[in-house]
């Protein structure tokens, strides 16, 4: 028989051209696409809090609606934090484009796109700092890797800028520390100044400023939520708790994000810190005030996280409490530990924290006056302070993901794993690489877990969720635990997608389950109200 | 010969010039990533596409089909559905499979195959075609639900405490009647 020769198909159909282009970078022009951006701000948010360029926006149309001298506003923004913030500056000057970092981000990772290579990404903003900040640069222009700051690469700034999650997992691979995450937080900074801020974070912005709180609860909407989780935990307890609410004199102020109050799982979450305090006689208050750990403003400029933040020690001193612990969050932790000092400290109407159960000083946090509270509950464990019965949670097979905010931005590695360990039996860890410092990102932090770029939260989902599968694979893992709000409700998401039949929890639901309360009766069933292993048929 | 025999023995440098035509899809400096590192974790997206690729193949050769075929192409195109692909693009790869295959048999100058077995093979793909726009629309779909579930999940409790409360409100006597 004689050889076949049917033509290719891309004989067939010349017209479809499946191959990306081979440019350089700088000539690829950006195009905006959905399912990859947020929405844009809405004026009246922006106006609430007196952000600048306030007006509503919408970042598909062709027309920005910029103020004319955009340009200026730009480029003396730019300056100004050069001048302000060193490192900007030696992280604009020093890079050497080695290109550790450029595979490194879960972004990259995910979607292919090489302007989300760390490396590239910080050079959308390099080749403008060339241009107008340095001499080569604006001699030589192009050659010296510099261009002149247009519409478009605006655009591409901003796309771009909203396609990072701060997570310096690049920063770590990179022999000069440069820390893209810091490069992206001055591009939003500069955003922010034009107004072109998006929707999903100057909202909760607005709320918080106003009502204290990311969702905008007002006192009775955050105590009837409470309420509920009391119900909830007596129906499956017989225990009834009582906490308390902006008391004045406690010992202790508990501060979580309000994603604990109102969505699931995080709820669960909640309810775990409530019983546990409880079962402790822990003499702590909630506030209505400080009712957010969580830090959008954080993602906007630091004067405003800097505003943000500021009830939670105002709120500390008003009810005359000893110190605060905190709940599982993420960047919550990332501000507290690193910013909140300098911001707003110091907190010398407050003492270095010492757990009343055990006696034990939190001197890592004898500046900050705060505690994670898996600090406080592994301590507690620690000491054999909590009767635990670690089987009621035998139908999970759990793994362990490190919020990138908790595990590099605090070192916070072991106590959630400590904790895990002691309250269940079945436990197996994530590969080396994906796991503590080098934890993959959630893939939506930073404010970009609206649903409008479902499918960029998913590419940059994909690695961390790699990951899981792998151990569901493996071990037969069903439950992702984590110490993170947005982890707890994007994680569920991502899961949906890349590793159906793993749920997400918080680690203080797994503690909840397997804590054996003074009093209580026989549990049926867990903190989510499904029968506890070996209650199946009742 | 028959083509499974043919892909059977020729497996490797059909496996590897497929992957490059799916590799072609991409930037040049992602493929060379997609390509290079051979960390399944540091590169999940490249070891899951050429391992699954490889799992089909493995499948067309198969004289028993193991009834997998569906989850192999379900874990190349749940990734390709969400990255800056055309759908056309996103699942182009199914059709370079039959080029190469043609090109390696072009190249084979021994053992020609039977016309009707090159056929019957094709017939295949297309087949594995049809499956893949199946996936590709259903990786989709779930996309939208899952938006539509996260804004559910946000807002449960609060129109669960809401609709608790105009319970209780029901259940209290009416003043006025
Ligand atoms: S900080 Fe994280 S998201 Fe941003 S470029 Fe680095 S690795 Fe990517
Ligand atoms: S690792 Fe550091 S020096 Fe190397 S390209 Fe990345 S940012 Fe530049």
């Amino acid at each position: 028989m004689a050889k076949v020769t049917t033509p290719k198909p891309a004989e067939l159909v010349t017209s479809i051209d499946l191959k990306p282009s081979a440019q350089q970078w700088m000539d690829i022009p950006t195009e905006i696409k959905p399912g990859t951006f947020c929405w844009g701000a809405k004026a009246k948010n922006l106006n609430i809090v007196e952000f600048p360029n306030a007006r509503d926006w919408n970042p598909s149309e062709e027309d920005w609606k910029l103020p004319e001298n955009w340009q200026e506003i730009f480029l003396t923004g730019m300056k100004n934090l050069l001048d302000k913030y060193r490192s900007f500056k030696v992280f604009m000057d020093i890079c050497v484009r080695c290109g550790a970092c450029a595979d490194k981000c879960h972004f990259f990772i995910g979607s292919g796109d090489p302007k989300n290579m760390p490396v590239l990404r910080a050079e959308l903003l390099r080749s403008v700092y060339r241009r107008y900040f340095t001499t080569s640069g604006k001699m030589l222009g192009k050659t010296a890797g510099a261009r002149d700051l247009t519409i478009d690469v605006l655009k591409e700034l901003w796309y771009y800028f909203y396609q990072c999650t701060e997570c310096r997992r690049c920063s770590l691979f990179c022999p000069y520390g440069i820390d893209t995450a810091e490069i992206t937080i001055m591009g939003r900074e500069l955003m922010n100044q034009l107004g072109l801020n998006t929707d999903w974070i100057s909202g909760p912005v607005a709320n918080c400023y106003m009502k204290g709180n990311h969702l905008g609860l007002e006192p009775h909407a955050i105590m009837n939520s409470i309420e509920g989780m009391i119900d909830d935990i007596e129906t499956i307890t017989g225990i009834r708790i009582n906490p308390s609410f902006n008391r004045k004199g406690a010992e202790i102020l508990f501060v979580t994000p309000s994603g604990d109050l109102f969505a699931d799982p995080g709820t669960f979450t909640c309810m775990g810190y409530l019983m546990l305090f409880h079962e402790l006689g822990l003499d702590y208050t909630w506030s209505t005030y400080a009712s957010e750990g969580g830090n959008f403003g954080f993602f906007t400029s630091n004067e405003m996280a800097k505003r943000l933040n500021s009830k939670i020690y105002a709120e500390a001193k008003r009810l005359g409490v000893k110190y605060i612990i905190g709940g599982e969050c993420g960047h919550m932790w990332r501000v507290l530990t690193q910013y909140m000092d300098t911001w707003n400290g110091p907190a010398d109407f407050l003492e270095v924290p010492v757990s009343p159960i055990t006696g034990t000083r939190f001197d890592t946090s004898r500046s900050t006056k705060m505690i994670h509270i898996t600090e406080f509950t592994a301590d507690l464990i620690k000491n054999g302070k909590l009767k635990l019965d670690p089987s009621r949670n035998d139908d999970l097979i759990v793994t362990y993901h490190d919020s990138c905010n908790t595990s590099r931005g605090m070192g916070l590695l072991d106590e959630p794993r400590y904790i895990i360990r002691n309250v269940c039996n079945h436990f197996h860890e994530m590969p080396e690489n994906t796991i503590r410092e080098q934890t993959f990102c959630c893939g939506s932090g930073t404010g970009l877990n609206a649903s409008e770029n479902m499918e960029l939260r998913m590419r940059g989902g994909f690695p961390r969720a790699n990951a899981v599968k792998f151990v569901k694979d493996r071990h037969g893992v069903n439950m992702l635990a984590n110490i993170c709000a947005i982890d707890r409700a994007t994680l569920s998401a991502s899961m949906d997608y890349w590793v159906p039949g793993v749920r997400v929890t918080g680690v203080h639901e797994m503690v909840a389950n397997a804590l054996i309360m003074k009093g209580e009766k026989e549990r049926e069933t867990n903190l989510r109200g499904e029968p506890l292993p070996g209650k199946e048929g009742n | 010969m028959s083509i499974e025999q043919f892909l059977s023995e020729q497996k490797d440098t059909i496996l590897t010039k497929w992957f490059d035509l799916v590799l072609d899809t991409y930037p040049p400096d992602t493929a060379v990533f997609l390509k290079k590192q051979d960390n399944p974790f540091a590169n999940p997206v490249g070891h899951t596409i050429r391992e699954g690729m490889g799992h089909v193949l493995d499948e067309l050769v198969r004289e028993t089909p193991s009834g997998q075929i569906g989850v192999f192409l379900d874990n190349i195109i749940r990734i390709r559905a969400v990255q800056d692909l055309t759908p056309e693009r996103a699942l182009s790869f199914i059709f370079s499979l039959k080029e190469v295959v043609r090109e390696a048999l072009r190249t084979a100058s021994h053992q020609p195959l039977p016309y009707d077995e090159l056929l019957a093979f094709e017939s295949r793909v297309d087949r594995l075609a049809l499956l893949s726009f199946d996936i590709f629309v259903q990786c989709r779909e779930k996309l939208y639900d899952i938006k539509a579930n996260e804004l559910r999940k946000m807002t449960f409790r609060l129109l669960q405490r809401v609709n608790d409360m105009d319970e209780d409100q029901e259940k209290k006597p009416d003043p006025a009647g």
